[in-house]
């Protein structure tokens, strides 16, 4: 007999600021105004994905000293925008990614109740680290985390969010209009946590949400990273997205779970992915290369040859050679605010990978940008597209993806109205919501489904 | 300065629970079991939506309501919990057109840059109608909610000491208000080109890093959120002396103070214009509105005795830092008058039991207001500065030269 087909959980990620996003297309709308996030979360619905996706950034990225203006820039605040958009969604989820370097557990763990209750359970929270000092310049602590205490903090933070969410059980609130009892018990929401980032007590003032708790993202892709999303996430936000590199991300993270005592389907794996369609696939596929070339402007190519060369380029012609120079290596970094540049461990390597690379193929320092970065994931016609993302799927490179469209707020509805369609049809994806809250979609269990199945008397004895 | 002295008052209503009576959530139209979803906020701000009001306000805190000022109570008698109001008010926005949303935001413990966005990106989504509360909070028990500071319980809360120690939570508050508020104003409105040619999407020397400095935090800038909609979104506070006169005086359009008759009202309110002038800000609006709580009935009678019926539930008498009025809206509107009469250009309305007493001053205390000419018959602007009569302000950091 053949394996059951899996089915594919879909998710949009409100375009970026950086190159991926397109903002000089005719049909690019705004990045702050609230009708793009709806009109993209109302896409988003009608099409049945699992949920939205929004990223964060707390610093305004620097290279050279200035603030850099090449891509869109600028975002609104992400708990406030998923509340509005709540408002205009019945089912979709909303997923925020939120610091918890800089923030603190009782805050952020009584907005994503508030966000799960007013959502109606639908709340979702991508745990994200940082410790670097220029973002920290913003905020009353600055940047006072070694890199090496990021997860420590990430993880207590984290746990002791758990522990407020896990203050209230559900039966607390009595409202008994008739004998004035409003709480069942005076010591709801009581907690005392004293751990090594956070020593705090007293009382949780959000009752238990629907969800119980948000489902829990992880983004990052450092071995501490996998080990965190292996012990205490619901789902990853990779960023390997094809066949071979997915596979491999996902037998190795699927492969951590056993020794914390979980399932491989208790933690879906669903990288990023950008598409482009076309009619046909040689149309998507010219498509694709145009948008290569709107991504990447000659201005953006120099600035991202200095991710690696870690110095001024600006005096080099962007159709011209690769420069002869060597990448200065160092321990400041000419782009600041920009988690990718961590990626180039080896510069000096790289330019001479490059170097050698732009000779054979004949490449200005633009062309061999547009053909070194990230192409799209899928692109082709909605057939050979819907076709791809289930292979994919099928063979365990995913259990789905958070599609990244490069036009706000209009890129996700060709994919909502010619793909989903045939992954419909296709019994892969679900042609209405079942359930109404994110864990439903996701097929997670509820965080007290364990002790609801348990000895109801065992409750009311404690 | 007083804004531009108008015939009409203006109106606002707190939104606290069930109402600011702590036994109101036994009333049958209190609805205690819905305080945790989003229709019942939406409820309550539709129906004040309806009665034109300028806004509502939503309070918060961080730790469970008490009815002791600097400690829990563990009482199981009144209502506990709640929900994050920023995030109410952004939960309740694409639903209503003009009220504007007034959350309460706590200084002492939050991040002045998260606030700052956060209240732009109210102003976005509600295209305008944005403004906060600012409030600090004393309570040694919310202070270990955070553990990152320790607040000395208040045993005399009129010691020196304790005085002093209020006194820096406010300055604390001030500085709060001036980060978020330089944070407002860290994009100029025009910064975003997306210039074709240069590839530029923004214009950088059109964004200021705010570099604030202070004694207890410094923020570097800009902001990750452009300028709001109404440029600053409204800043108000509750004020009961001079150490909140003053903050109200140097941050706020809107000062909410306590006054019980017309006489305390001329009094606060001359000691906020003369802390407005010290502040240097003589020539700016400053709204001073009063605040009160609120049972209105068909006769006077009757509010009284729904106060002695939810006084006998409380099992003791309600005790506001506001008048507390019984009575009907006719009477109501002749005490608002009185009042207005001391320098007050609006009210802050405080229903007792909100699923009765909001309905009855959009339905009773409106109307009547309009009768008098007192109260706008129709929404006549789009943003909360514009029902304010406030103008949208000129960026501090916008340059002249173009």
């Amino acid at each position: 007999m053949s394996k059951p087909l899996k089915q594919i959980h879909l998710a949009a990620h409100f375009p970026g600021v950086n190159n991926t996003t397109v903002w000089s297309d005719p049909a690019a709308g705004s990045h702050i105004e609230f009708s793009s996030f709806a009109h993209f979360a109302r896409t988003a619905e009608r099409a049945k994905f699992d949920f939205l996706f929004l990223a964060e950034g707390l610093r305004l990225r620097e290279q050279g000293g200035k603030i850099y203006d090449l891509d869109v820039v600028g975002r609104p605040d992400t708990f406030t925008v998923l509340a509005a958009l709540a408002a205009v969604t019945d089912r979709l989820g909303l997923t925020g990614t939120i610091n918890s370097t800089f923030n603190e557990p009782y805050e952020v763990a009584r907005q994503f109740a508030s966000l799960d209750h007013l959502s109606g359970g639908r709340s979702a929270w991508n745990v994200v680290t940082s410790w670097d000092a220029f973002t920290g310049e913003n905020f009353r602590r600055g940047g006072f985390l070694p890199q090496e205490e990021r997860y420590s903090r990430a993880k207590e933070f984290l746990a002791t969010a758990h522990e407020l969410f896990d203050s209230w059980h559900g039966d607390e609130i009595l409202a008994d209009q008739a004998t004035g009892t409003f709480l069942r018990d005076a010591r709801a929401g009581a907690f005392v946590h004293k751990g090594q980032h956070f020593d705090i007590q007293g009382r949780f003032n959000v009752p238990r949400s629907p969800q119980g708790r948000p489902v829990i993202f992880q983004a990052g892709d450092s071995d501490e990273g996998r080990e965190f999303a292996a012990a205490d996430a619901d789902a990853i936000f990779s960023r390997y997205a094809t066949l071979k590199e997915g596979q491999a991300f996902y037998t190795d993270v699927k492969s951590r779970l056993a020794k914390y005592g979980r399932r491989p389907e208790e933690l879906l794996i669903l990288p990023a992915a950008t598409f482009v369609l076309g009619d046909t696939d040689e149309e998507a596929a010219e498509l694709a290369r145009e948008v290569r070339r709107q991504q990447v402007s000659g201005a953006t190519a120099i600035k991202h040859l200095e991710f690696v060369w870690n110095r001024d380029l600006s005096a080099y012609d962007p159709e011209g050679p690769l420069p002869d120079v060597d990448p200065v290596v160092a321990e400041e970094h000419i782009s600041r605010g920009r988690a990718q540049v961590r990626m180039y461990r080896d510069p000096v390597a790289i330019a001479r990978e490059w170097r050698e690379l732009a000779e054979a193929n004949k490449w200005s320092i633009r062309d061999l940008v547009i053909n070194t970065g990230n192409r799209q994931t899928f692109i082709g016609s909605p057939a050979t597209v819907a076709r791809t993302i289930n292979e994919f799927v099928q063979a365990d490179a995913s259990d789905g993806f958070i599609l990244v469209p490069h036009i706000t707020p209009g890129g996700l509805d060709p994919f909502a109205d010619q793909v989903v369609p045939l992954l419909q049809e296709q019994g892969v994806f679900r042609a209405d919501y079942e359930g109404t809250t994110l864990r439903d979609h996701l097929g997670l269990a509820h965080p007290d489904a364990a002790r609801r199945t348990g000895a109801p008397a065992e409750r009311a004895a404690s | 300065m007083s804004p531009t002295p108008s015939a009409h008052l203006h109106l606002a209503v707190a939104l606290d629970g069930t109402g600011w009576h702590p036994a109101s959530w036994r009333e049958p139209v209190a609805r205690p079991r819905d305080l945790f979803t989003a229709g019942y906020w939406a409820d309550q701000i539709t129906e004040a939506e309806r009665g034109l009001l300028d806004f509502v306000t939503i309070e918060d805190g961080l730790g469970p309501q008490s009815s002791r000022r600097y400690e829990r109570d563990e009482r199981t008698d009144q209502v506990r919990g709640r929900l994050d109001a920023v995030l109410i008010a952004s939960r309740v926005a694409p639903l209503t057109r003009h009220i504007g949303l007034v959350p309460t935001v706590v200084a002492t413990h939050t991040e002045p840059f998260h606030i700052s966005k956060a209240i732009a990106t109210l102003d976005y989504v509600s295209t305008g109608r944005a403004g906060l509360r600012v409030r600090i909070s004393a309570r040694p028990d919310e202070a270990a909610h955070f553990g990152r500071r320790t607040i000395r319980r208040a045993d005399a809360p009129d010691t020196p000491d304790a005085r002093e120690a209020i006194s820096e939570l406010f300055d604390e508050a001030a500085d709060y208000v001036e980060v978020v508020r330089r944070l407002w104003d860290s994009w100029e409105d025009d910064a975003e080109i997306r210039d074709a040619a240069t590839g530029r999407f923004i214009d950088r020397d059109k964004l200021h890093y705010i570099d604030f400095q202070g004694r207890f935090f410094s923020v570097k800038g800009p902001s990750i959120t452009p300028r709001p909609p109404q440029g600053q979104p409204l800043v108000t506070a509750l004020a009961h002396q001079t150490v909140p006169y003053r903050l109200v005086a140097r941050q706020a359009d809107i000062g909410y103070v306590t006054p019980h008759d017309a006489d305390q009202a001329r009094a606060i309110v001359a000691e906020i214009r003369a802390e407005q002038q010290a502040a240097g800000r003589a020539g700016e609006p400053l709204h001073v509105f009063g605040d009160l709580v609120v049972l209105l009935d068909d006769s006077e009678a009757a509010a009284r005795a729904r106060l002695d019926r939810l006084d006998t539930l409380a099992g003791e008498p309600y005790r506001s830092d506001t008048r507390v009025f019984t009575g009907t809206a006719s009477q109501l509107a002749d005490l608002l008058d009185e009042l207005a009469s001391g320098g007050l250009t609006g009210f802050r309305l405080r229903p007792a039991v909100t699923g009765h007493d909001l309905p009855r001053v959009t339905g009773d205390l409106v109307p009547e207001l309009q009768r008098r000419r007192r109260f706008r018959t129709a929404y006549d602007a789009t943003t909360l500065r514009g029902h304010l009569g406030l103008t949208r302000p000129a960026n501090r950091y916008a340059t002249a030269a173009a």
